[in-house]
Parts: C-alpha cells; structure tokens; sequence
C-alpha cells in the first residue's frame, strides 16, 4: 500500500454566505488516479481548487478545514502558495495556452522558479515536459508557432506539459477532456495513465467512463458531500450507497 | 373555426413584425446617411475655405544690390553683411517697381508688398554675396490683401472706401498680372511659420509643435499613472467601499466639463506652484488631468477582456500575482490600452478651453523648442484666427482645422494600426 499524499479532513468552503463543501475528508494515496465524480454544481471542482489554493483568487470563497499535503497544512495564512503551486500543477477545463510560443509556454514554469541556469538546459526541460506530454513528435518542427495554433486536444497536451514542466508531485486535472473530441480524449486518458507512475493525479470528470477507465480511487460527491469514496472497481460495481448506486446507472444528475 | 382565426392573427402579427423589422432598417439607413451627408459637407466647407491657405503670392521685384546703398563693399565680413543697409536696397526696389512713380504712388505700391520683404531680400544677399553691384530679379512675398485680392477672396466690385485696396492699387495688380510679374506658389510659410500679425506670414508650425508638447507631456504623465491605476484597481485592489468610491468617482471625473479642469491649472500649477504660464508643460499637465479618467476606464475595460483562465494558467504554474499580471494580463491588454491611450490623447488635442485658462491663448511669434517656453496649441490657434477680423486669417483658420484633422486621423490610424499589430488571439 502506498503513502498518503494528500490528507484532507472536515473542509468547508462557503461561497459568501452559501456552503459549497459539507466537511469533507479524503485521503488520496501517491502515485495513483484519484477521480471525483459527481453531478454539476456538487463542489469537486471546489474541493479540487482547494488543493492547490485557486480558490484564493475568488474573493468570497472561504475554506476552513484541514488539507494536509506530505503532513504540512496547506489551509492556513502561513502556507507559500507559490511553492505549493510549483508542486502541484494544475490542468483547466479548457485547454488555456499562453498566447505565446509552443516553447515559451512549457518554458515559462522553469524560467520563473529559476530551475534552470543555461539555455541549453531549459532546452532539455522543455523539449522532455514535451515527450512526457506526447506532444514533442507533433510539434518538434513549430516550438516557435504560437501554442494557440495547435487543435485542442494538442492544446490540452500542451497545457499538461506546462503543468509537468516546474517538476510537480500532484496533477490537479479539472475536466481536461470535456472540450475535446473523443479521439484527442483517448490521448489524454492513455497520458494519464502513462503519467501515474510518476505523479499523484486527482481528476474531476462528468464521464463516468472516463473514471472507469483511468482512476484506481473514484470519490462521489453529491450537493458538497462526499458520498462514497473507494476503488474505483468497486464503485462502479458495487456501491455501498443507494445514491451512487443511482448516480452511476443513470437514474439522476 | 376557431382555429382558422387564430392562424390568420398569428399571420397577420408575423406580417406585422416583419414590417417593423423592414422599418427598423430603413431608420438606421437614413440616419447613417444624414450623418454622413453632415460630416461631407463639413470637410466640404472646410476644404473649399481652407486650400487657398495652401498657396501664396508671390511678385517678382527688381532689386539692384548697389554696394554704395548697401554701405558694404564686396569684402566685408560676414558680420558686417549682417549690418548691411538692406531696407535702402528695398526702398530704391520699390520706388523703381513701376516706371515713373509719384510719392504718394510709392507709398501705394509699397503695401502691395509683405512686411517680410525686407527680410527676403536680406537672406537671398546673404545666400549669394556675390550678388553684390547686380540687379536681381527676386520673387517676393505679396501682401495679404493682394493675395486674397487675386485667391477671389476679397471682391473688388464693392465702394473703394470698403475695400483694403483703392482703384490705383487695384490697377497696379492687374497690371502685375498683365506683365506675369505675380504668381501664385506653395506656401511653405504655412508649415514653417508660427503665429504673425500679418496673415501672409502666419503659421501653424509655432502651434503645431507647442500642441506637440503638449501632448508630449500628457502622454508621459498620464500613461504611466492610468496604466498603474488601472491594473490596481483591476487586479490587486481589494472589492469594499473605498475602491468603489474610487471607481464611481473616476466615471464622475471623466464627465467633468473641461474648462474646470483648466481652472485647477490655473489655480494650483500657475498660483501656488508657480508654473511658467502659457507653456505646454502646464498645458499638459492640465490635460493629463483631464484625459486620465477617460484612458484609465479604456485600460481597465481592456484589463477585464484577458480571459482569467490565463491568469489562472501562470498562477497554476506557481507564478505570484505580480508575474501572471505583468506577464500575461498586461501584455495581452497592451494594445487595447494603447488604443484608450490614443484616443485621449486626440481629445486632449481638441481641447481649447482648459489651455485658455491657462494662457495658452497668447500671441506667441515663435516657434517652441521646450516644454517650458509659452507655446500656442492648434485648436486655441484656430480659436485666435476665427476671432481676427484680417481677411487673410478666414482661410489659414480653415487650414488649421485641416492641420488638426489629418493630425487626429494619423494618431486614430497608428491607434488601429497598434490594436492589429499587437492583438494576440487566444
């Protein structure tokens, strides 16, 4: 059994004067695909926001709770966002390139944190982000185009090489497939897959499919709880609660 | 039955919407084409005022460059050319210029001819010193009222006594004409001058370069503090009552009539700071004033169009706020606050009334070469024009106004021209 990578416990989030997360706790073990599921407006994407603090950047969100990653609080003033969003990278719904260069946009991570000291090495960090994201065959000729250029699946890849470009631990991935088209989706799921072995990932997604096909650990959120939380074997075949259970076969949400 | 009637309402309706449809068309139709019959016979009126400004008279002179007259002798230094007794040369000039004059005839003649004259006929010796104990045909400048005597300006079928030239002059003119000893050219005083009493020399380049100046000193003033204003306010200030306050008072301010603001320059920068008056760099400061409203609601307008996922994008790599927004916001709202930018800039162009209070409307003969020497602006020279009763100044106001629309259409052409450069697609 592996580690506990993240650890949270009793978190609510209140959007102004409206609770969006009922105290939840979850405990999601290194190295695997941890994928919640639920439907519209039950707060996954919130608590995943929480993880690497986005939801700092709305004003009326308030978190309390505790997260803890590698056993250090991340929910409290002291906590360096910034080190903690170079740690756990983040993929968005909609594929979100810079308006900038293939190139520039995986090298902007490593130029900021100052992780490299020659071209040459940037060159290397980028150009291997790239291939771990599959990308690099398909754009090795054009670093220099623009990276809103590329299809969007193309640009999803881009985006995860971003993300695995300043080195992170965990990989926060927000619906990364639900612009995409079913071919560009497959991609996707099968680097999800290849990219377990080295990172944590915690994916929210509205396919059920999806979470079969990619995760270990499937967690049900319903109207800011969590439901049911487990293998993700176990949930689509035997949930321990009725709503999952109606939930997965199609009955609501 | 009831059925049918209920079909033939719902098809008359449909009948009825799509003629307020067509109606709705034709309105907008006829009100573009009001707007730009008026806006035709604008430039119109203004063009066909406007271009004689463009050209000036000039006669052609005989001037006998005697060095006796002149008290030079074809050694003398340069400085002792400067000295030269050169109005001698012009009167001998004048009194020759028609065979057999009398002297109330010379004192005719000599107000066919501009006040610069004796200038001319100084720089073109100094040009060519060799020229010295030879007679030279050189082209003058005319007077004003021979100029718009012969541009159709001034009528000559009106009572003498309401005319700027009596009958012998006006006989003197034809006979100028007759002889081709008169010709009209391009008026390079137009461009090169600043203002004059004397519409023949008068100028838009002493106004041009102080409108110049100023807005010089408006686009370093407030560009910097519009740009830190907004992106603050955008991005870092916190949402309570203060930057609310703030917010509400900056749309309040760009409503505020002008001429208040020309009013704090008067009272603030001239009174208690002491300020030179009459300069561009008051003039600018005023207007700087004025503009910011309006270039920080552009910026800010331009800030809100960054998608956030860009932001969140830059923040999500572990970037601090400061970078995502200095790295990606701003550079992407760069060409729409440039945009805001400019287009201040082209009302702080068109502004006279804050430049009025301020002094900006006195008779400056020179040409400015800094921020702090009293300057004209194009839009107060246009003012001062139109007010002068000189004939001759009708037609330079109108050339103004040209001067100042070309000025404003170039500075909207390198606004669009930046906004299509630099916008980046996301």
């Amino acid at each position: 059994m592996s580690n506990s990578k993240i650890l949270a416990n009793g978190v609510d989030v209140y959007y102004g004067s409206k609770q969006a997360l009922f105290g939840i706790s979850m405990d999601i073990k290194e190295k695997e695909v941890t994928a919640l599921i639920g439907p519209s407006g039950c707060g996954k994407s919130t608590f995943l926001r929480c993880i690497n603090r986005m939801n700092d950047l709305i004003e009326i969100c308030k978190v309390s709770g505790s997260i803890k990653v590698d056993n250090e609080e991340i929910i409290s003033e002291k906590t360096d966002v910034v080190s903690l969003r170079s740690k756990i990278g983040m993929v968005f719904q909609k594929p979100n390139p810079f308006p900038k260069s293939i190139f520039d946009n995986v090298a902007y991570g490593p130029t900021i944190h100052g992780l490299v000291d020659s071209k040459n090495e940037l060159e290397e960090i980028v150009h291997s982000s790239l291939k771990k994201a599959g990308l690099f065959d398909e754009v090795k000729d054009r670093l220099n185009e623009p990276g809103t250029s590329l299809s969007g699946g193309q640009q999803q890849r881009l985006c995860i090489a971003r993300a695995i470009a300043v080195n992170p631990e965990i990989i926060l991935m927000d619906e990364p497939c639900s612009a995409l088209d079913p071919i560009a989706t497959a991609i996707i799921e099968e680097l999800i897959d290849e990219l377990r072995l080295n990172y944590t990932i915690i994916i929210v997604t509205h396919s059920m499919q999806q979470a079969a096909r990619v995760s270990q650990k499937t967690c049900f959120f319903h109207l800011g709880e969590l439901i049911e939380t487990g293998e993700t074997n176990k949930i689509f075949t035997n949930p321990d609660n009725t709503k999952t259970q109606d939930y997965i076969t199609g009955r609501f949400g | 039955m009831n059925n049918s009637i209920a079909k033939e309402k719902i098809i008359s309706l449909r009948k009825k919407r799509s003629l307020e449809d067509m109606r709705f068309k034709y309105y907008g139709f006829t009100a573009m084409c009001l707007s730009l019959a008026v806006l035709v016979f604008l430039l119109y009126t203004i063009f066909s005022k406007g271009y004689t400004a463009f050209q000036k008279t000039i006669v052609l002179l005989e001037v006998d460059y005697n060095q006796e007259v002149l008290k030079l002798t074809p050694d003398s230094s340069d400085e002792d050319m400067e000295k030269g007794k050169f109005f001698r040369v012009k009167k001998q000039a004048i009194e020759n210029f028609f065979p057999d004059l009398s002297k109330s005839d010379i004192k005719l003649v000599k107000k066919l001819f501009s006040i610069n004259v004796d200038k001319e006929i100084k720089d073109y010796f100094l040009d060519n010193p060799e020229v010295i104990n030879t007679k030279q045909q050189i082209w003058v400048t005319a007077h004003s009222d021979v100029d718009q005597l012969l541009k159709g300006n001034s009528r000559r079928d009106v009572p003498e006594d309401r005319r700027k030239l009596n009958d012998i002059q006006l006989s003197y003119v034809d006979q100028l004409v007759e002889e081709n000893r008169v010709k009209q050219v391009f008026n390079n005083f137009f461009f090169t001058k600043a203002d004059s009493r004397h519409p023949e020399i008068a100028g838009v380049a002493g106004s041009f370069m102080g409108s110049l100046f100023t807005l010089f000193t408006v686009f370093i003033l407030s560009f910097p503090i519009a740009i830190g204003a907004s992106v603050y306010l955008e991005e870092f200030a916190p949402k309570n009552r203060i930057t609310e306050l703030i917010e509400v008072n900056i749309s309040n301010l760009a409503a505020v009539p002008s001429i208040v603001f020309g009013l704090l320059g008067l009272g603030v920068l001239l009174n208690v700071f002491g300020l030179p008056r009459s300069t561009p760099l008051v003039g600018g400061s005023v207007l700087a004033l004025m503009t910011l409203p309006t270039i920080i609601i552009a910026c800010r307008a331009s800030l809100k169009a960054v998608p956030p996922s860009i932001k969140e994008g830059a923040l999500a790599v572990g970037a601090t706020k400061t970078q995502a927004v200095f790295h990606h916001v701003v550079p992407l709202a760069l060409p729409g606050t440039l945009t805001g930018t400019i287009i201040g800039l082209a009302q702080a162009l068109g502004e006279t009334a804050p430049l009025i209070m301020i002094g900006m409307i006195a008779f400056i003969p020179n040409i400015p070469t800094g921020l702090t020497e009293p300057s004209a602006a194009l839009p107060v020279q246009i003012y001062l024009w139109v007010e002068s009763a000189e004939r001759g100044f009708q037609e330079k106001s109108a050339a103004a106004i040209m001067v100042i629309l070309i000025f404003l259409f170039m500075m909207n052409a390198i606004a669009v021209f930046l906004r299509n450069r630099f916008e980046r697609k996301w």
